[in-house]
């Protein structure tokens, strides 16, 4: 039907121009802030608190990352590996657990199965302040304080993974599944041969997502590290201020280097964390 | 959410002749199958989320400092304590509980009317509108940590770019940015909105692209105006988003916390530090997990109410 309709006519001159004037206004709103960050790291101690806003710096210079890197205190190279680590585990624990269980929700038939389910919808309505303190008693309890695991595992069995994976099996025809069987698939060969590559997408929303969760988390180990060596960028970043108030060339460069990661990751998988977000709204 | 229909349906069994062979197989792979598939799962689902709901009603009751004091059963005490207004604990709770309240109030009708204008803006056709959309959403894979010390710098009173770009412009150019009330308010409000105003354009976004265009178009041969087809076309489809992200949005400001970690650093004089802030403090450094246990559970009661209070205010629009 649409296709018939005229083609529309391109709106007036003048609106376009405003609407340009708009984007290019927003543009440097949520770039400038970003540029001033890169460009104080290259800067003097003192060019980096002297009141010309310059976006270019007068004397470029390595300073502010040669003395974070040469500082024990902050690690911030060890901080950088802490994070990366502790992100890609926990991407890896989540999404494999939550592929499992969805596929397993999702299309087989056993007893329990209405019932656990609704257990698992029913805490997304759960306040995440309520697994606060438990997960400190129970990190504690383990011996986790202070380590990888604390940050890693706690989080891993969250019920949205499987509730966007289950949403996402639910919808593939049962008759691939059907014909894989009639051809002698078993059940594990069924999932690992026809189902997991068929859900490639789903699962690499949910990895870039549970990546992104992981390494932005900000509050947990605040309180659940307490080594310098130990700490990930975020909290690494509070010790960082801490030891440099005055100096915000360092702690611009400690910014910058926190976000070379995320921003390399978000170039390449722009895609998929877009249309995470705008899924989970939705299905929501 | 669902209405009673779907509950009365027979349960689902698509055409048992022709698939009747195929389903005997599925059924006969062995039974313990689908658990070892949900084992791993279900392991650390019981551990780390069920228990902590059980573990933090029983710990809300208990006068319990880890490490020293064994934690004996007190009944309503902590929670008596909190409500009673009185003694350092409460007072500074609900002052975090009032931090929180204003940082959702003020944040939360900017986070969900000014992501929709710029969805509206990104739905338009133009040159590079994908470009400007990954750009627009940046900030938010950046986390708080380096948004919270980038803006720490920003608002610097003496040294940062913000207040010599006001000089700059022949405004005032002192203003205390991040020690200050209630210019520590706006630090916080106006940041959280910079870093997250992309992510809640994005799920606008995905829904707006959803409306029939056709509807569009019949507004249009009707004579309905922009403003017009925004109130009676574009509105009406977006009730279910528009409240799916005001319940997340309110989740989310009431969890506020790095930014006053980092921004304000929780000055002036503690007047910024979020109720979340608090619990952390008094559960995680001070140890006192039994009055932690029952601000928790204070607070997840009030999100909750929050949450009710919302889909029920959507509900009677949806009504009317």
């Amino acid at each position: 039907m649409s296709a018939v309709l005229p083609t529309r006519r391109r709106p007036l001159q003048p609106r376009r121009i405003a609407l340009w004037v708009l984007i290019i206004a927003l543009t440097a709103v949520f770039a400038m802030p970003l540029l001033y960050m890169l460009s104080t790291a290259f800067k003097t101690p003192a060019e980096s608190v002297s009141p010309d806003f310059r976006i270019w710096p007068q004397e470029p210079t390595l300073g502010a990352f040669r003395q974070i890197l040469g500082d024990d205190s902050v690690p911030v190279l060890r901080w950088v590996g802490n994070s990366l680590l502790v992100a890609v585990a926990h991407s890896a624990l989540t999404v494999t657990l939550a592929v499992l269980a969805a596929y397993a929700l999702a299309r087989m038939e056993f007893r329990g199965r209405r019932l656990m389910m609704g257990a698992i919808l029913a805490t997304m309505f759960v306040p995440a302040v309520v697994m606060l303190i438990p997960h400190f008693l129970i990190v504690n309890s383990l011996g986790w304080l202070n380590s990888y695991a604390a940050l890693i595992i706690p989080g891993a069995a969250g019920a949205f993974g499987v509730f966007f994976l289950r949403q996402f099996f639910a919808g593939i025809p049962r008759e691939l599944e059907e014909a894989a069987i009639v051809d002698g698939c078993t059940q594990w060969s069924t999932f690992a041969r026809i189902m997991l590559p068929l859900a490639r997408p789903a699962i690499a929303t949910l990895v870039v997502l549970s990546f992104l969760s992981s390494w932005n988390d900000y509050l947990w180990p605040v309180y659940v590290l307490f080594s310098g060596d130990m700490q990930t960028l975020p909290s690494g970043l509070r010790l960082l201020q801490a030891e440099n108030t005055t100096r915000y060339d360092v702690m611009m460069a400690g910014a910058v280097i926190a976000s070379v990661p995320v921003l390399a990751l978000y170039v390449a998988a722009q895609r998929w964390i877009i249309e995470g977000v705008s899924t989970s709204g939705i299905k929501g | 959410m669902s209405s009673a229909a779907p509950s009365l349906s027979p349960p689902r069994r698509d055409s048992p002749v022709a698939a009747g062979g195929a389903r005997r197989h599925l059924r006969s792979g062995s039974p313990v199958t689908p658990y070892l598939f949900l084992g791993p799962f279900l392991i650390l689902f019981t551990v780390f989320v069920l228990a902590p709901i059980l573990v933090l009603a029983w710990s809300s009751t208990r006068q319990w400092i880890l490490g020293f004091d064994s934690g004996g059963f007190v009944g309503w005490a902590n929670y008596a304590s909190l409500l009673s207004g009185e003694g350092v604990l409460s007072e500074e709770f609900w002052r975090g509980m009032r931090v929180t309240a204003i940082f959702t109030v003020l944040s939360v009708p900017l986070l969900v009317t000014i992501p929709f204008a710029l969805a509206l803006l990104l739905n338009l056709r133009f040159r590079g509108r994908t470009v400007f959309r990954a750009l627009y959403f940046a900030p938010y894979v950046l986390g708080v940590a380096v948004v919270g010390v980038l803006w720490h710098f920003l608002l610097d009173a003496q040294v940062g770019p913000v207040n010599h770009l006001l000089g700059a412009l022949g405004l005032p150019d002192s203003i205390a940015w991040t020690t200050s009330l209630p210019a520590a308010w706006v630090s916080l409000v106006g940041v959280t909105v910079w870093w997250t105003v992309g992510f809640n354009a994005v799920i606008y976004l995905a829904a707006l692209q959803e409306v029939p265009a056709e509807l569009y178009e019949a507004a249009r041969v009707d004579g309905a105006g922009a403003w017009r087809r925004l109130w009676t076309v574009t509105i009406p489809h977006m009730h279910r988003v528009l409240q799916f992200v005001v319940v997340i949005t309110i989740i989310a400001s009431a969890n506020m916390y790095g930014q006053s970690a980092l921004i304000t650093n929780e000055q002036p004089g503690g007047a910024t530090r979020t109720a979340i802030g608090y619990i952390a403090q008094t559960g995680m450094q001070s140890y006192d997990i039994g009055m932690a246990s029952a601000m928790s559970m204070a607070l997840a009661l009030c999100l909750i109410l929050a949450s009710l209070l919302v889909n029920q205010l959507f509900r009677f629009v949806g009504k009317v």
